[in-house]
């Protein structure tokens, strides 16, 4: 079937309505449909077997109307498996932590039995409101999230072209070819706000008019970066699991905007399933007439291909990941000139990244002004977060911008984890910095966090609490950095192993006072002289927990003394004798066997043989094993 | 994490089957240009060879032709590409943020005292390679190791060494 008119699409949403009914606004449905989150994470804690259960379960009960649909990330990552059960005319109930067995018992009792089980969710914490509404969007209670980027993710089968449709799916693609110049099409950009979501927090609009502009009549490209390395962030990662063709029809629309007929998807091999679904999404929109030649019957031909990374952090700056494309090793090249001007091949080229093109489409269906009412002054929109860390309720969450850490981190994260005390979030992965408790009400947005010396970043988002130790923590980022260092310019290929160096002695105990000046000097350094972001902002981590958290670098200097017990070298775990009942806990726990005592008897750490895996540590249950 | 060095040496292989060469031929041939697929090419040969011998990098460039060193500087670059020889099970350990922060590094110390190599390296019987992740993006499930293609989440130490000693009794068995 193909789709030649933005009339024809219409029908073939309304008839796709049909079979999804009003999931997409969180209405109750019309007829029983069993949802499972089958995004990578949801599968890796075993949503396979959860949908096997269910369906040998309904199988076995004859029951044959009922639908079960695989979706992507529903965003309740801490707790995977999860299984959403719509009933007609019943609110949706959301199961966590579902195995084989439960699954067989929501089945039984919620399906057949009509009984809302004891740990089921009506209502999530966030709003799946209807995109017009958004507008009026007012953070309440605990309704602070707005899934705009995340619309559809973990509502709809992503395999399905249709239910996207039935999302007023491709409308805002036939809306700019069919009623549209590409000047108002990048005017409507400009105005919504939108920046890059990838961390540089460029105007998009602004991007598109630089590359529209450059070198009339030459053949352009438009880029999608689809290497999110930033480690702990995955949302792009759940967008095209969950919403593959949110991507692709938002570079389509790019590719109008900015004269482009050929788009270009720069994805990691490391994400398996969603280059799958990329794969079938673009089948799928070829079939329909939504991908290929004279699009809407406009003339106008767009067409996407799949590039695969090959394991470079630096391939996510947008000049190594060119170089990358064209099949060359990742390296950066100086700016000027711009991809705008000269990318792919030398031809004038556009990157964005994925989460950035999942906000297009809503846009321009609904105006630039819609989407500037969101958010604060500078920053228009909703973030996609991934909070992960320290924190109760890990997982995906969208907010407007102007949304507190502390709203995040407490009203929808649950708090610290294990009741722990918080210490710190670090924003931004490797290129961010730590933002401490003092900080926690600043509003979220670009500028607001660059003023507290942290940025939005990609939006990773670790919460770290009392045990977590800074310099530790920096030194990871560091070898980080230093490892993925593309070694074309010397402050970031020598300067990052440098500071990983006095990292390093430092949280051995063999570091001296003058170690301090030289962190800062070289950081400092390297952020002058290197010649990508990634090496730009490598020292931020360092500058950024040495100005917070000075004193745990001096009493690792001065006092060799690490007061979370992180750092190995320094660290010496014994046994309070006051609090041990010798209940051998520690000991069975024990890898290498170094802890003796006899059963309701004091036992005793042999020091000579201790690994330091802290196993004995986390083991006792009455703060008997104590560190550092 | 301990370094090990230079990431890759180039091994050479003399006797590879010829049969996949002549594979790897027919899928450069397949290509409708060579222009910008060296990586994909070499992705190619990877998945032929099980991993990137001397030999491999020269054929992929005198089929190209281009240098040597072009191809052997591309596979240098990128973590993806071994030229080493793999072991049959590839077991990694995520080293994202979430994962580092809830006690990835412990396992990644447990897995290098248990199986004696470093990361990068392979086991004397072939069994295992150990290599270190960066984010699989399943954060929730904090922390993760990887074996092959299956995550295992939320692991302790003594739980890494249960799934370890069950590959190692399956192998056992296997050899039996």
């Amino acid at each position: 079937m193909r789709i030649n008119t933005l009339e024809q699409l219409k029908e073939q949403r309304i008839q796709a309505e049909k079979t999804i009914q009003n999931r997409i606004f969180g209405q109750p449905s019309a007829r029983p449909e069993v949802l499972i989150g089958m995004a990578t994470c949801g599968i890796a804690a075993g949503a396979g077997e959860v949908k096997e259960a269910i369906e040998e379960e309904l199988e076995r009960l004859k029951l044959t109307d009922i639908k079960i649909v695989p979706v992507g990330c529903i965003g309740y990552c801490h707790s995977e498996p999860l299984v959403q059960v719509n009933l007609p005319g019943q609110p949706p109930v959301l199961y966590g932590n579902v195995d084989a067995a439960k699954a067989r018992e929501i089945v039984k009792g919620h399906l057949v039995g009509q009984q809302l089980l004891a740990d089921g969710i009506t209502e999530p914490n966030f709003e799946r409101v209807n995109l017009e509404e958004a507008k009026a969007f007012e953070p309440t209670g605990q309704r602070k999230q707005l899934r705009i980027a995340l619309r559809n993710c973990g509502v709809i089968d992503p395999t399905s072209i249709d239910e996207y449709i039935a999302g007023h799916g491709y409308e805002a693609l036939g809306k700019a070819l069919t009623q549209m110049t590409p000047e108002t099409v990048i005017d409507t950009v400009k105005r919504s706000g939108l920046r890059g979501r990838g961390g540089g927090g460029f105007p998009t609009g602004l991007k598109w008019e630089f590359t529209r502009k450059s070198r009339p009549g030459v053949q352009k490209y438009i880029f999608c970066n689809a290497d999110e390395g930033d480690p702990g962030a995955f949302m792009d990662r759940s967008v095209l699991e969950g919403d593959p063709h949110s991507v692709l029809e938002a570079m389509a629309i790019g590719g109008y905007a900015i004269g482009a007929s050929t788009g270009v998807i720069y994805i990691r091999a490391e994400y398996p399933l969603a280059i799958k679904r990329l794969k079938t999404a673009i089948a799928q929109a070829k079939e329909y007439g939504l991908l290929g030649g004279n699009l809407f019957g406009t003339g106008f031909n767009f067409d996407i291909e799949l590039r695969y990374g090959a394991g470079a952090f630096v391939c996510g700056e947008e000049t190594s990941l060119i170089n990358s494309a064209e099949g060359k090793r990742g390296e950066p090249s100086n700016k000027p000139p711009f991809p705008s001007e000269s990318g792919f091949w030398g031809q004038p080229t556009c990157v964005n990244n994925v989460e950035t093109y999942a906000n297009v489409a809503p846009i321009i269906l609904n105006g630039g002004d819609w989407f500037a009412a969101i958010g604060t002054e500078r920053s228009k929109g909703t973030k996609v977060f991934a909070l992960a860390g320290k924190v109760n309720n890990v997982g995906l969450v969208e907010v407007p911008m102007g949304t507190t850490l502390r709203e995040i981190i407490y009203e929808i994260g649950g708090g610290i984890k294990d009741g722990h005390r918080f210490k710190a979030v670090q924003t931004g992965g490797p290129s961010g910095g730590v933002i401490t408790e003092d900080y926690l009400d600043t509003p979220i947005d670009y500028e607001s966090l660059k003023a507290i010396d942290s940025i939005m970043g990609s939006g990773g988002m670790i919460v770290m609490d009392e045990t977590d130790c800074m310099v530790n923590i920096a030194k990871y980022y560091l070898e980080f950095t230093q490892d993925e260092s593309c070694g074309k310019c010397t402050p970031c290929r020598v300067g990052t192993k440098r500071l990983h160096e006095i990292l390093e002695r430092i949280t051995e105990g063999k570091a001296e006072m003058a170690d301090i000046d030289k962190l800062t000097k070289l950081a400092r350094t390297i952020k002058d002289a290197a010649l990508c972001g990634l090496g730009q902002t490598a020292p931020n981590p360092v500058l950024s927990t040495l100005k917070f958290f000075e004193n745990e670098y001096l009493q690792h200097i001065q006092e060799h003394y690490c007061a979370t017990g992180s750092c190995k070298a320094l660290v010496k775990y014994s046994i309070d004798k006051e609090r041990c009942i010798g209940c051998t806990a520690c000991a069975k726990a024990c890898p290498v066997k170094c802890i003796s005592g006899e059963v309701k008897k004091v036992h005793a750490i042999d020091q000579t043989k201790c690994i330091q895996c802290g196993a004995c540590f986390t083991t006792c249950k009455f703060g008997a094993v104590i560190k550092p | 994490m301990p370094k090990t060095g230079v990431r890759a040496q180039t091994i050479s292989v003399k006797d590879l089957p010829p049969e996949k060469f002549t594979r790897l031929d027919e899928y450069i041939n397949s290509l409708p240009s060579t222009k910008g697929a060296l990586i994909d090419i070499i992705y190619k040969a990877q998945e032929i060879f099980g991993f990137l011998p001397r030999e491999v990098l020269l054929h992929i460039a005198r089929k190209m032709g281009i240098s040597g060193a072009e191809v052997f500087g591309v596979v240098s670059f990128y973590t993806n590409f071994t030229m080493n020889p793999q072991g049959l099970h590839t077991i990694s350990v995520c080293m994202g943020t979430a994962c580092f922060v809830k006690g990835a590094p412990a396992l990644a110390q447990r897995l290098q005292e248990k199986l004696g190599i470093h990361e990068g390296e392979t086991t004397k019987d072939g069994l295992f390679t150990l290599k270190n992740l960066r984010c699989v993006g399943a954060c929730g499930l904090a922390p993760v190791v990887m074996i092959d293609d299956k995550i295992y989440g939320r692991l302790t130490v003594a739980e890494l060494d249960q799934i370890i000693e069950s590959y190692q009794k399956e192998a056992a068995g296997v050899a039996h």
